[in-house]
């Protein structure tokens, strides 16, 4: 047994941009810089984890094996640690809409401890990063990619006006505990998150330590985001990890839950070579925005939301067990390759691969059936809807779960 | 029945000039969960060195190789609708596939049990 080829962000290589040359080892030309050791690098290691390299830290890619942490994970609650993405602050008198010159979002009438979803953009409406922006009193705090963190600071650093100012928190720690149980058992531990709606967030002491919780994740499931500093991070993981209904879940069922969710992955659905309108995520670009621009890319993009794009991301079905994965061709009728899959694996809620792919805009729609190829074998799919499995975010507006 | 191992981590019992070929407990606790194995057809020849079969778990995907040459003569059926016996039982239900072995001389240069539980520790 042989030549394995490792897909999704569980590969460091992938991770940093580079293209993925097949090699484990990552090829020639890869950097080899040292790796960093999380906060929690002990605690996971005590608990089995299996640890991989990635975005420039050893991180826990498994415990007890991908399939029971991922079903764990929508039955219960999976506690994952973060910690490697990039946690930024922006101050400043006008830091809403300095920031608003290079994200498409509504920040200026973000209502303090809301969240936004938004992306970084370069001047051609190219996809620098994926983020998540909130209003905090009288600053932004971001959360960005763990991969692309640095290179996300030099370019905030180098864009923004000299009145923001920016400040990597290097030592803030992230958890993020996720699935129906979450709630029950982070209401025990810091009374009044459950008040929270999906997407708002507030200053809360859980296990003692203070902690800025925010209703949200990347899994489609109700749950939380946990930032704490570094130093006390171990005790607010054994106090959640001491409720039975917590288990700590790696990199692997991450990445097979947020794709269940239909959430693009920077760096693999997501690149500088993709546009908001391509990669499906109209909805990040504020009604106000798209009326007045001005944003970095605004005169492609909105062109695009007019228009259409030559390409769009759509998520597909795949007949059979055999997963087809990041890299495999979109096949048109005569055999020629007209897109590329992105990101594809193994469902476990589903029990069929499925996965995500530019296609030719005549081929997105709901139903289309799609040609693949992957290693000289065929693959026949169909283009879904996503989310492949339904969202369940807390949304207080609406009384209940909302799917 | 002697048990035999390659460095790619296949094992191969062998039952006279019969050997059925498999992946390591260790390849597949590297793999994880498996959720897809393709195995080769009855008849199909197969070189040593060839890649005979293709495993797949949620996260990486990878080929199996036949440690000897010969010819197939049963791929395992119930790799199909259960590719997670390569993980309950890698070394026993979870076989791959059986072979016809064309000279048992080639198996001289692999690992016996002993000697590859061993290395494994070292990896």
């Amino acid at each position: 047994m042989s030549r394995i080829v490792y897909n999704g962000p569980t590969d460091d290589h992938q991770a940093r941009g580079t293209p993925y040359s097949g090699d484990p080892d990552g090829g020639e030309g890869v950097a080899s810089d040292p790796l960093r050791t999380l906060a929690l690098d002990g605690w996971h290691r005590a608990r089995g984890a299996r640890m991989v390299p990635f975005a420039g830290y050893e991180m826990p890619v498994q415990y007890d094996g991908v399939i029971a942490e991922h079903q764990w994970t929508r039955q219960h609650a999976g506690l994952f640690d973060v910690s490697h993405m990039g946690q930024l602050l922006f101050y400043g008198e006008r830091a809403d809409a300095a920031l608003e010159t290079l994200l498409p979002g509504e920040l200026r009438m973000l209502k303090d401890g809301r969240l936004r979803y938004s992306l970084l953009l370069d001047d051609n409406g190219g996809i620098v990063d994926d983020l998540m922006a909130t209003r905090r009193g009288d600053h932004f705090y971001v959360v960005v990619n763990g991969a692309t963190k640095h290179d996300d600071i030099a370019e905030f650093e180098r864009r923004l006006p000299r009145g923001v100012v920016l400040d990597h928190m290097k030592e803030q720690a992230l958890l993020a505990l996720q699935g129906p149980e979450a709630v029950a058992v982070l209401e025990g531990l810091a009374p009044g998150v459950s008040e929270l709606s999906f997407m708002q967030g507030a200053m809360f002491r859980v296990a003692g330590q203070p902690a800025w919780i925010s209703r949200s994740g990347y899994t489609g499931e109700d749950g939380f985001e946990i930032s704490v500093d570094g130093a006390v991070v171990s005790k607010v993981a054994d106090a959640l990890a001491a409720d039975e209904r917590v288990r700590p879940v790696g990199l692997g069922a991450r990445d097979s839950l947020r794709l269940e969710a239909g959430l693009p992955l920077y760096g693999h659905d997501l690149d500088r070579e993709t546009t908001p309108v391509m990669a499906g995520l109209e909805f990040a670009i504020g009604k106000r925005r798209r009326a007045e621009g001005g944003f970095a890319g605004a005169g492609r993009i909105l062109g695009e939301i007019e228009n259409g794009t030559v390409t769009k991301r759509v998520g597909l079905l795949v007949d059979g067990r055999q997963p087809v994965r990041e890299g495999a061709m979109v096949l048109d009728r005569e055999a020629n390759e007209v897109g590329k899959v992105t990101s594809g694996t193994f469902s476990p809620t589903l029990g069929r691969p499925i996965a995500m792919a530019y296609v030719p805009a005549a081929m997105a729609e709901p139903g289309s059936q799609i040609k693949l190829g992957q290693r000289g074998k065929l693959f026949q799919a169909e283009v879904t809807q996503m989310p492949f499995v339904p969202h369940k975010y807390y949304r207080k507006t609406a009384g209940s779960v909302t799917q | 029945m002697s048990l035999f191992f390659t460095s790619e981590h296949e094992w191969i019992r062998l039952d006279g000039d019969i050997a059925t070929v498999g992946i390591s407990t260790h390849a597949q606790e590297a793999l994880g969960d498996i959720v897809f194995a393709e195995v080769p057809e009855s008849g199909r020849a197969l070189n040593k060195g060839d890649e005979a079969a293709v495993v797949e778990s949620v996260k990486a995907a990878s080929d199996v190789y036949a440690p000897v040459a010969g010819e197939v003569i049963e791929g395992n059926p119930a790799l199909a609708d259960n590719p997670g016996l390569v993980n309950s039982d890698p070394e026993g239900e979870g076989w791959f596939f059986k072979l016809k072995v064309a000279d048992c001389s080639e198996l001289d240069g692999l690992m016996d049990e002993a000697a590859y539980r061993e290395w494994v520790k070292t990896l």
